[in-house]
């Protein structure tokens, strides 16, 4: 009953009352390292990144083009039915300007990062990566970007395969 | 199936850091609800306990752990987690102990801890990501609000003006809350437009930050209600709740299409057939400023584009035609996530029964409608209340 109640609880801390010592505590660090087994699906999408292309799967029920590719349909209910390739070329749906590293340090250089819709499977169907070769006033909704791939060699079946999308270039569709 | 009511409510305060255990502020706010509402631990048949990712507090098995406090030990007692959305989840799961006709009285009690993991919680938001897909890209928890946000902003040709507004409309509701971390009675927009870039379009100040904190809220049947005579009561006329594919590069993330269908569920239950002339007031999640706006959509409040009109006419500020987050909503009162429905469930219950003190709408109000959103961009649960 906030307007009957005159006692609120909580006693608050400074990062400092903790850093310092100020308060009684006690500290743990966990250890858990893991290993996923990639599964079917995304085993052949990994190995597939380190032939340079991308690959989905088919649902012959819905017909859609599934990417990320899956082994099943989540919309038919049913195992899907093919592999098939999908172009390395897309269109950006959406992108921030990050100048917030992975554990919310900041960094002066800002990552671009967003989603990008790839061509040859279904609408609006993509992956989230990097940019580059653009600034982040170039950058926009809409953009055409194609994927620039690390050398055969460097290749690692990873997402970190593919550098980053980049604007197409002259020539390129 | 058996009527259900609102017949307390209690919280701790929310601040980035509180000294109390998890445990500790449970037991505050679960003691606060049962004295508002008359009631000892005796009257409670079972306990429904919400929180989110057990890496906030490191304790594997949150809900056991937190089982004491929220009163529930030697009583059915579960514990829901769907992600942010347990905020109003857990009394989603309270009502059906008690419509189902199984008990009486049920406690939600919610809770988060988040200044514990150190030096910030956002080591354990990376564990949300997909693990082959989008962690080996080193995301960063941000960049989920700042990519829908953006597509929102241009999609519909959203000014962030207009979406600042609405963090300076709930960080001044929030003068009012007792419990506030991030009330502020003279933000403006260009505070707002001009705190720290942190993932473009996201500014410091779009954001809700960390926090600990615990609430609690008591359902019980309208049998008991009648026989205790109990008259502070607000009745749960609708639920609904829903979750979209994990697949979350495959979706349009300008609508909240999960939203939606859990409210479309929630009003068809509550037989709302015209929610923007048959409710009143919202407390949609508002962890993010852009999200109010997103989700007065999803819960069919406003036009798909249009909750930034509503919100620059002052339409939701708290004496207009839709207040929307009187209570402060996250951006101003705080975000320990599952805690959060003390502003969600908690302020329907007190506004509804006029108990708001400094944040009561100053207008009469029958029908409340409070929502809250999780996992990844994904779930949406709804709550409609009537006084």
């Amino acid at each position: 009953m906030t307007a009957r109640i005159s006692r609120w609880p909580g006693i608050e801390l400074r990062a400092a009352d903790l850093l310092e010592g100020k308060v009684t505590q006690t500290r743990f660090r966990p250890d858990a390292k893991y290993a996923w087994s990639a599964g079917e699906a995304m085993s052949r999408f990994l190995q597939e990144l380190q032939n340079g292309r991308f690959i989905a799967r088919t649902c012959h029920k819905c017909e859609r083009i599934l990417f990320p590719p899956r082994m099943f349909c989540e919309e038919c209910f049913r195992p899907t039915d093919e592999w098939t390739f999908i172009q390395d070329t897309g269109t950006i749906e959406t992108f921030s300007v990050s100048y917030l590293d992975t554990d919310a340090k900041r960094i002066v250089e800002p990552i671009l990062v967003g989603v990008v819709s790839l061509d040859g499977a279904s609408s609006k169907m993509g992956m989230m990566h990097y940019f580059g070769e653009m600034t982040k006033d170039e950058i926009r909704i809409g953009m055409r970007v194609k994927a620039e791939w690390k050398p055969p060699a460097d290749r690692r079946g990873s997402v970190l395969d593919i550098r980053y999308f980049r604007p197409l270039r002259e020539g390129e569709r | 199936m058996t009527k259900v009511g609102v017949i307390g409510a209690g919280m701790t305060l929310f601040r980035r850091r509180l000294q109390e255990t998890g445990k500790e502020m449970c037991f505050e706010a679960t003691k606060m609800a049962l004295d508002s509402a008359g009631l000892t631990r005796a009257d409670v048949d079972m306990v429904v306990c919400g929180t989110a990712p057990d890496a906030f507090d490191g304790v594997a098995m949150k809900g056991e752990y937190l089982l004491d406090g929220s009163g529930g030990y030697r009583k059915p007692y579960t514990r829901v987690f769907t992600g942010g959305g347990t905020g109003v989840f857990s009394t989603i799961a309270g009502w059906w102990h008690v419509a189902s006709g199984l008990a009486d009285v049920v406690l939600v009690v919610n809770e988060e801890k988040m200044s514990s993991c150190q030096p910030h919680p956002q080591s354990v938001f990376a564990n949300i990501w997909d693990p082959i897909l989008d962690r080996p890209l080193k995301p960063n928890l941000v960049w989920i609000f700042a990519m829908e946000m953006n597509r929102y902003m241009t999609v519909y040709g959203v000014k962030k003006e207009d979406i600042a507004r609405v963090a300076v409309k709930n960080k001044r509701n929030a003068v009012g809350h007792p419990c506030a971390q991030l009330a502020d009675p003279n933000i403006t927009v260009d505070d707002v437009l001009k705190s720290e870039v942190m993932a473009w379009p996201v500014q410091r100040l779009d954001i809700s930050p960390p926090s600990d904190g615990a609430s609690a809220v008591i359902l019980a049947s309208e049998d008991f209600i009648r026989k205790r005579r109990i008259k502070d009561r607000a009745w749960i006329s609708g639920v609904g709740w829903c979750i979209d594919s994990t697949m979350w590069t495959d979706r349009d993330l300008v609508f909240p299409e999960y939203v939606a269908r859990a409210a479309k569920h929630a009003y068809k239950m509550a037989k709302i057939d015209e929610p923007r002339r048959q409710i009143d007031f919202a407390e949609p999640y508002d962890p993010f400023d852009y999200k109010e706006l997103h989700h007065l959509e999803g819960l069919l409040l406003a036009d798909k584009g249009e909750a930034p009109v509503l919100t620059r006419e002052g339409v939701t500020e708290r004496d207009g035609k839709l207040p929307v987050c009187p209570s402060g909503g996250l951006l101003g009162v705080g975000n320990p996530i599952a805690a959060t429905m003390g502003m969600k469930i908690g302020e329907l219950f007190w506004q509804l029964t006029g108990q708001a003190g400094k944040r009561q709408i100053p207008h009469e109000v029958h029908t409340g409608v409070s929502q809250a959103w999780g996992d990844l961009m994904q779930y949406g649960s709804v709550v409609v209340m009537k006084g």
